[in-house]
């Protein structure tokens, strides 16, 4: 069961809304707000431990090599996985896909097929055209004015020429949350692997690789209240062993000569060079976090706040809301425009009533030339976000109204 | 000790761009002069800001070495189309060589206090301009 919790008193714990008084941060799909704990976590590891991990053998660094694996461990817990070596540290999400679609783009041949979504953040769309060169054909599943996936279309796309399928959790425009069980199901029926983009679906709802069985699922820190310059790729470990190496020097190997080199096991195989020790400390901090609140909790709190929002929105004249208007389809991420007012417009004149929205293409061009515009405004919620703040929100889209039309 | 939040100076939400709303930037983002399609152009040029998507193209008749008749066409924010309408009215009967020299400070002060993000939305006109010249008189373009 579902606990209620209160925004406001965790607020309490995000140093950055007591300096912000007047702050309603609704860009949490971009970025989130890192609370004190994450903080000190990152901080303490520079003020106490810092040391380079897997090489020293003296105190400070063998516990910092400790730490640094724990928080390997602790992501696996959060997502379900294996354990430890199943768990790659990156910069971010979109390298993590970059490993993912640079080390199976060397197995792939002339006429293979990769199938994406209409849906897909750019960062699961560029690192895919690059096979382009090689000959490997790319093939697009759309989606309805609802939002939702057409799963038909995945029937007709996939074939037996289909080697990867690649979608998004839960789209960071629309909000949808696509059916990630019965996509990965479909790629495996035809010999596919499925590469699972979770950089929205992670920080706010549970997710659990072995109930999705996807090959690989990407993710962020900085979307889930960690630190930025942490990502994270999940891989079950028969394809990480199967697969070659994305980065290569140092920690990655087992021994090297002049001429060749063996490969560490996992998941260090993966992570070549000195990794972000602190950021994965933090990270660690943040998770901890989150699963004191309770991630069934967290979706609940998003659940109430977006039905409120879109109810909300709604009423205000001459404003289309993208996607599923059920709060219980997708995320806390509200996708909008206002007729006859650009988002940038509207963006630059809610920061100064205190309002933190994204304006632009949010990184989805395909997916904004499928709804057939240039730029939308997007608020996005998280676990602090009241529902005064979408009264506020409301109000100042007026204002915008009086002041542009 | 001091933490490390209370080293930072205390920082407010600054209504800066609200400055570049004003009036005469208002009129012409409604108003927008020199605005469509133009028919014979002798150059026409193109460009976008990758942030925001905006677009803006310029097209051109020439006349001994003047902008003899100038249009722009494309969509963007107010700050981005009210910029292009001013760079119509001033540049209209303009010679190319002294068109070239407008600086982004002239296209800049029309809009008082702008923020870094937005200086690329009311610069992206004047980008467009002189890519279009440049290419006219087979000159390298300038680089921003």
């Amino acid at each position: 069961m579902a606990v209620k919790i209160n925004p406001k008193r965790i607020r309490k714990d995000f140093p950055i809304f007591s300096r912000e008084r007047k702050l309603a941060y609704l860009d949490n799909a971009a970025t989130t707000q890192k609370p004190k704990c994450v903080i000190d976590a990152e901080k303490n590891f520079y003020g106490s431990t810092n040391a380079n991990v897997h090489r020293g053998l003296y105190k400070i660094s063998e516990r910092a090599t400790e730490m640094y694996e724990k928080a390997h461990e602790k992501t696996a817990e959060f997502v379900g996985a294996g354990g430890m070596q199943e768990i790659i540290f990156t910069r971010n999400a979109t390298e993590s896909l970059n490993v993912v679609a640079g080390s199976i783009g060397k197995t792939l041949k002339a006429g293979d097929e990769v199938v994406l979504t209409l849906m897909e953040h750019h960062s699961n769309i560029v690192p895919w055209q690059q096979l382009q060169r090689k000959g490997v054909k790319l093939r697009y599943v759309g989606f309805g004015k609802d939002g939702k996936l057409d799963y038909n279309e995945f029937e007709q796309c996939i074939g037996k020429n289909t080697k990867v399928v690649s979608f998004v959790h839960a789209s960071n425009v629309l909000g949808s949350i696509n059916d990630a069980k019965k996509i990965c199901k479909i790629a495996h029926e035809n010999g596919a692997i499925a590469v699972v983009d979770g950089a929205q679906s992670v920080p706010h709802m549970e997710v659990d690789v072995k109930k999705m069985d996807c090959d690989f699922l990407a993710f962020s820190a900085h979307k889930m209240l960690g630190p930025m310059g942490i990502g994270i790729l999940y891989g079950k470990e028969e394809a990480l062993l199967k697969m070659e190496p994305f980065l290569y020097g140092g920690d990655m190997i087992k021994s090297v000569g002049k001429f060749e080199a063996s490969w560490n096991t996992l998941p260090w195989k993966f992570e070549a060079g000195t990794p972000n020790v602190a950021g994965a400390i933090g990270f660690s901090a943040a998770i901890g976090y989150l699963e004191n609140i309770g991630m069934q909790n967290v979706r609940k709190h998003e659940e109430e706040i977006t039905e409120y929002a879109l109810r909300k929105l709604s009423e205000i004249g001459g404003l289309e809301i993208y996607g599923s208007r059920n709060a219980q389809d997708r995320l806390g991420v509200i996708s909008f425009n206002v007729e006859g007012l650009h988002p940038h417009d509207v963006a630059a004149l809610l920061d100064e009533e205190g309002i933190a929205i994204r304006a632009g293409h949010a990184c989805a061009q395909p997916l904004l030339a499928q709804l057939g515009v240039n730029a939308v405004c997007r608020a996005s919620f998280y676990v602090y976000n009241t529902k005064e703040e979408v009264d506020r929100l409301c109000k100042a889209i007026g204002k915008c109204k009086s002041i542009l039309m | 000790m001091q933490s490390y939040w209370e080293m930072q100076e205390h920082f407010d939400v600054i209504p800066m761009d609200r400055q570049a709303y004003v009036e005469e930037v208002m009129d012409h983002y409604k108003n927008p002069r020199g605005k469509g399609k133009l028919e014979h152009a002798d150059f026409c040029a193109k460009d976008e800001n990758p942030l925001c998507g905006d677009e803006i193209s310029i097209c051109a008749k020439v006349k001994a070495g003047k902008l003899q008749e100038i249009k722009f066409d494309g969509h963007g924010c107010a700050i981005c189309i009210a910029s292009s309408s001013m760079l119509m009215e001033k540049a209209t009967g303009m010679k190319m060589e002294k068109a070239l020299k407008i600086k982004r400070e002239d296209v800049l002060s029309n809009f008082g206090e702008i923020s870094p993000v937005r200086t690329k939305c009311a610069l992206l006109s004047l980008k467009v301009l002189k890519l279009g010249i440049c290419s006219f008189l087979g000159k390298k373009a300038p680089l921003e």
